[in-house]
């Protein structure tokens, strides 16, 4: 499940943002360790909210911070 | 019950020609990193945006505004004395009271035109230019002058690294006169007052905010519909459009609409806010004035705009460009 989850990230990640799906691994910081800025999260967010069926308020946004935290976030609501 | 006589109108409305005011003192990413803790790969990236224009304390928001009706005036081939109706879109007047249309409609020369100012936020030029076009439509006017004017510097805190960067002044305007042709679409316009609070001044402050991720979010996931539907109501697609003239905030959202809409290859998009900022309501009609200006933009050419901003406001409409 969780799997499923890393791998539709990591497409999302590579589609928006660039990142090489090698990269997308759970303990990455997505500004720190991806170069994801902060509008970047935005359509990674609303990319994940279409893909995933869930709904990430924008103050959720803020404590999304890891690929696990965004994984772990999907689970949680899906 | 008596029946009311109304005015037979128009058939359409027309714009005639474009005027602009950009203020002289030219602002570069470098300078304000001078200042602040930003830099040029930053702001660009974010925004787009590689310098921008700041109004001296002569170019006063009455100022610009006059001298940018007074060129699409001389542009439009009317007299002074043609234009009945007046329109000022702001968000940034010196006082509240009184409204400045009327005073910029004086010292054009027009003599005591329909005149009022417009707040829709960025949205507002083109909120006011669907509100000339309706009254020229009805008959409430006959030849309009329709000016997006603003000194946003004013009300920014030129300290603060998330709004100084954006945020600029100038003034666009645009004559509008009666058509056999309609050559101004119908509006599609809206709002959500649910997110006023995303850009605003709050009270006692003194400078704009705003909530760069939730306007971000807003305008790349809602607005894409207001303008498939502004295309759908004026009769044009995507393959008609010659030119995409969103309002100017942020470079990513225009490349980003773009792209969702499909435009073709040939399509030019307006990427004024690469020199100019974010200039609010003034940002569709200094971008439509470069292009035409520069020859990008031909006579005939079919225009896709769209403002939105404070509010949350939003309106989007088709044009034929003069």
């Amino acid at each position: 499940m969780s799997e499923d989850i890393q791998t539709g990230l990591a497409e999302i990640l590579e589609e928006v943002a660039g990142v090489a799906p090698a990269d997308a691994t759970p303990e990455k910081s997505f500004t720190e360790d991806l170069d994801v800025d902060s509008l970047s999260m935005v359509e990674i967010a609303t990319a994940v909210e279409d893909k995933f069926g869930v709904a990430i308020p924008d103050d959720e946004l803020g404590n999304i911070k890891t690929v696990g935290d965004a994984i772990s976030f999907i689970q949680k609501n899906q | 019950m008596t029946s009311l006589q109304l005015p037979s109108g128009a058939p359409g409305a027309r714009i005639l020609g474009f005027g602009s005011y950009r203020p002289r003192r030219r602002v570069t990413n470098d300078e304000l990193a001078q200042t602040m803790d930003t830099n040029d790969e930053w702001i660009q990236g974010r925004v787009g945006i590689a310098e921008r224009r700041w109004a001296a304390p002569d170019e006063t928001l009455v100022e610009m505004s006059v001298a940018a009706g007074g060129k699409a005036l001389a542009a439009s081939g009317l007299d002074a004395g043609d234009i009945d109706l007046v329109l000022l879109a702001t968000t940034s007047p010196p006082t509240a009271i009184p409204g400045l249309a009327p005073r910029i409609a004086h010292q054009i020369g027009v003599p005591r035109p329909g005149a009022f100012d417009v707040n829709a936020g960025c949205a507002g030029w083109c909120y006011a230019l669907s509100a000339a076009a309706d009254a020229i439509r009805s008959g409430s006017a006959r030849h309009a002058l329709v000016i997006g004017g603003e000194r946003l510097t004013d009300y920014t805190n030129l300290d603060d690294r998330a709004t100084a960067v954006i945020f600029a002044d100038g003034a666009g305007a645009a004559v509008l006169g009666p058509s056999d042709e309609p050559a101004v679409g119908p509006v599609v316009w809206g709002s959500d007052g649910d997110l006023h609070e995303a850009i605003a001044i709050p009270e006692g402050e003194a400078g704009m905010s705003m909530a760069g991720q939730a306007v971000y979010r807003w305008a790349t996931t809602k607005l894409t519909d207001t303008l498939v539907e502004a295309m759908r109501r004026a009769g044009v697609g995507p393959e008609d459009i010659d030119v995409f003239a969103p309002h100017q905030a942020n470079l990513r959202i225009i490349e980003l609409m773009a792209k969702r809409l499909k435009l073709p290859e040939r399509t030019v998009i307006a990427r004024d806010v690469v020199t100019s900022g974010n200039t609010s309501s003034a940002s569709v009609p200094l971008a439509l004035a470069a292009l035409v200006e520069s020859g990008e933009a031909k006579t005939g050419d079919v225009a896709l705009l769209l403002g939105y901003g404070a509010g949350l406001t939003f309106a989007g409409q088709v044009v034929v460009l003069p």
